[in-house]
């Protein structure tokens, strides 16, 4: 086994610029995923069928299934119907709405663990629905919540390489590219490799950091 | 229970008991962060003996017995148990040690996923290599001693506590041990299931030469049952003699104060 | 779509289950060594499983495929047949997250049944084979459950690779037809039928199982709701 740390070298413009972009597809799924999930787990709390029904069967549908068919599904049909969104857009969009399926379980276990005598506060001292919720419920339930979904983060970093399949040029997407203009498959993957491990192992510890600060 | 004699401990046993002394802690320490439990202890038991630790909770009663099971190590000092040290001692010399004593633990420690029969002759066939058939016939014989035959099958979870407790005192019984620690076997258990287990042990002190070490709160068992009676404070031994002396004329002060607060 | 293509969806269907069923043997073996040696007594046992389960649960499942289908060969002149090459690499990234839940589901058995077995002398193997994992097998099922439908997509990955499965099929069947929109729904929902009879089945291992140690099984958290208010329900 030969290692050439000239081809290192001559990786790493590539890497910092994949790397840019897998931070960006990172912080923007996230987003996506926090409020999206955040959404279903609110409409799956409304009393009617009519709603719970539908939004459950759809996400268990995503749920269940690859998000590289998803990410295939969205970048080849959605033109189709004329609606055209650049690969990095249709990408971000499609992680954060595949991990809104994991995000809006995290929701519903933290607001139910809310003790129910907050509810029964609430209605007697007479808060508006509205009110119980933004000032009694969500804020109690955000610290049981925020490591859940740190660990979804973390997950969807790991997840950000499967973009590379529809031509985003993520930190896999540039080390693909590398390898097969330079023949030197080692260097490019072995660096994303490990690159990958340390991002993932410094949030954990981000992670753990932070809700030793919540728990306070 | 009734008073007759039991079949399973009239047998010989399989090694020759021990006479003397069988368990001998010397310079005993223990410590949990910087709270010290036991200190400087010394304190032995003569085979065939039954005695029973009393004292406040925390005085390190239970410590004692979970050091003797192994399920503790003291940070210093010498436990010896029939002439073969148990602490320090090398992996393989502890596993021999152990199997002379057993343990009947409060909360039972019954194995839920297997039936009452099988937590009964577990042992004796993987650890001493007895023949199924031979564990199973000695496991009825325990299980009638405990009055307990027509549970055989069942599993612990539909047991009743007491019933629980009285498998696990068959449990311990069946690997032949020389020395059966009892860790506040009652405590767990509702008032009217106590009498049940109780009678169950009172009937092994009398009938077998098993070396019995107790923690208990029923003072009137201790009373029935033990050769000697251990008062403990604060890690130490403060007062020791027969249940005679320590119920009915305790020397130290502390001693009296704990049996008004308990009896 | 035509017969011709629903055969080739169908042979995708096929190189998927086998490296559905491959990979999932390969992790749960994983998943149990990995998971028992990180209880070891020996520091360096558990030290090195913990190393283990970091690196393999820190990279990313595609770039480990295409680690093991780029780098390996001609670092260990193994040329391994894409089936295997895809085994290996999702058997042992899942095999990591699969230890994490053998080393929990071990740690949440009772003390006390550990201090029962020591005082009835069994050796540390004896406890593990006949007390600990007996009780702790049943609890791993529902995590292990949500493990295999991540598994069965994580299988699509290989189809980056140029492999033929499900997921390959979809794109020969996209470039056949020249739309996509019907080939992908079909796919999807043939993922999701596989997935739906995988969380079955292990529903019903569980209950078997559970029944195995006396327990009931836990109620599915999503069954439970919190009532709300008023009379729908």
């Amino acid at each position: 086994m030969t290692w050439d740390w000239g081809a290192v070298a001559d990786f790493m413009p590539y890497f910092w610029d994949g790397l840019w972009v897998t931070l960006q597809i990172l912080v923007f799924g996230s987003l996506i995923s926090f409020v999206l999930g955040l959404v279903w787990a609110l409409l799956m709390r409304t009393p009617t069928r009519w709603v719970t029904w539908p939004v459950g069967a759809v996400t268990e549908f995503i749920r269940n299934t690859p998000l590289l068919v998803q990410l295939f599904f969205l970048f080849y049909v959605l033109p189709e119907w004329g609606i055209t969104f650049s690969a990095m857009t249709t990408g971000v969009f499609a992680i954060g709405l595949h991990y809104s399926t994991y995000t809006m379980q995290v929701y519903r276990a933290g607001i139910e663990a809310v003790p129910v005598g907050q509810w029964e506060a609430a209605t007697a001292l007479n808060l508006p629905l509205r009110r119980t919720w933004t000032v009694v419920i969500l804020p109690q339930a955000v610290r049981r919540v925020v490591p859940a979904l740190g660990n979804y983060v973390i997950s969807m970093l790991k997840d950000t390489p499967l973009l590379m399949a529809i031509t985003v040029l993520e930190m896999l997407g540039q080390a693909r590219l590398f390898a097969q203009q330079n023949f030197q498959f080692t260097e490019p993957l072995t660096v994303i490799g490990v690159a990958f491990i340390v991002i993932s192992y410094l949030a954990s510890l981000a992670l753990r950091a932070l809700e030793r600060r919540l728990v306070h | 229970m009734s008073t007759d004699t039991h079949a399973p401990f009239e047998e010989k046993p399989e090694t020759p008991r021990a006479t003397g002394e069988l368990i001998r802690l010397e310079r005993v320490t223990k410590r949990f962060g910087d709270h010290t439990v036991l200190d400087n202890l010394d304190f032995s038991v003569d085979a065939g003996k039954h005695v029973t630790l009393i004292g406040p909770s925390g005085s390190g009663k239970t410590t004692i017995l979970r050091l003797l099971m192994t399920l503790l190590k003291p940070d210093e000092g010498v436990i010896t148990v029939d002439g073969q040290q148990l602490f320090p001692a090398p992996e393989k010399q502890v596993r021999e040690v152990r199997k002379k004593i057993g343990m009947v633990f409060q909360q039972f420690n019954l194995f839920p996923n297997m039936s009452v029969l099988r937590n009964i002759t577990e042992a004796p066939v993987t650890v001493l290599g007895m023949s199924k058939d031979a564990a199973e016939e000695r496991a009825r014989e325990l299980l009638e001693m405990v009055g307990l035959t027509d549970h055989l099958d069942k599993r612990p979870a539909q047991l009743s506590g007491g019933q629980q407790q009285r498998v696990a005192i068959a449990r311990a019984l069946a690997m032949r041990p020389q020395v059966l620690l009892l860790d506040e076997v009652t405590s767990a258990l509702d008032p009217e299931l106590v009498a049940g287990v109780l009678d169950v042990l009172r009937d092994i002190a009398r009938s077998t030469d098993i070396t019995m070490l107790c923690v208990t709160h029923e003072m009137n068992f201790a009373r029935d049952i033990s050769d000697q009676v251990l008062m403990f404070d604060s890690g130490r031994v403060i007062e020791a003699g027969s249940p005679e002396k320590i119920f009915n004329e305790p020397e130290h002060d502390r001693t009296r104060q704990f049996l008004s607060a308990v009896l | 779509m035509t017969s011709g293509l629903w055969e080739r969806v169908l042979d995708g269907v096929w190189v998927t289950i086998q490296l559905l069923v491959l990979s999932a043997l390969l992790a749960t073996a994983v998943s149990f060594v990995v998971g028992i040696a990180r209880t070891h007594r020996l520091w360096i046992v558990r030290f090195l499983a913990g190393f283990y389960t970091e690196v393999f649960r820190g990279t990313s499942a595609l770039v480990m495929i295409f680690w093991v289908f780029f780098v390996l060969p001609p670092a260990f002149g193994w040329q391994l047949v894409p089936l295997w090459a895809g085994t290996l690499a999702l058997g042992l990234t899942y095999g990591a997250y699969g230890s994490e839940i053998v080393r929990g589901a071990l740690a949440a058995v009772d003390p006390a049944q550990r201090e029962g077995g020591i005082a009835l002398s069994f050796t540390p193997w004896q406890r593990m084979k006949l007390i600990l994992l007996p009780q702790a097998v049943p609890e791993m099922i529902p995590p292990f459950s949500n493990l295999l439908i991540e598994l069965l997509k994580g299988t699509a990955l290989v189809s980056v690779m140029g492999m033929g499965d499900l997921a390959f099929s979809a794109n020969l069947v996209r470039l056949a037809l020249q739309e996509s929109a019907e080939i992908y729904t079909y796919i999807l929902l043939i993922y999701f039928v596989i997935a739906f009879l995988l969380t079955r089945s292990m529903r019903g291992l569980e209950k078997k199982l559970k029944a195995g140690v006396g327990k009931a099984p836990k109620k599915k958290a999503a069954d439970v709701r919190v009532p709300e208010g008023s009379g729908v329900s």
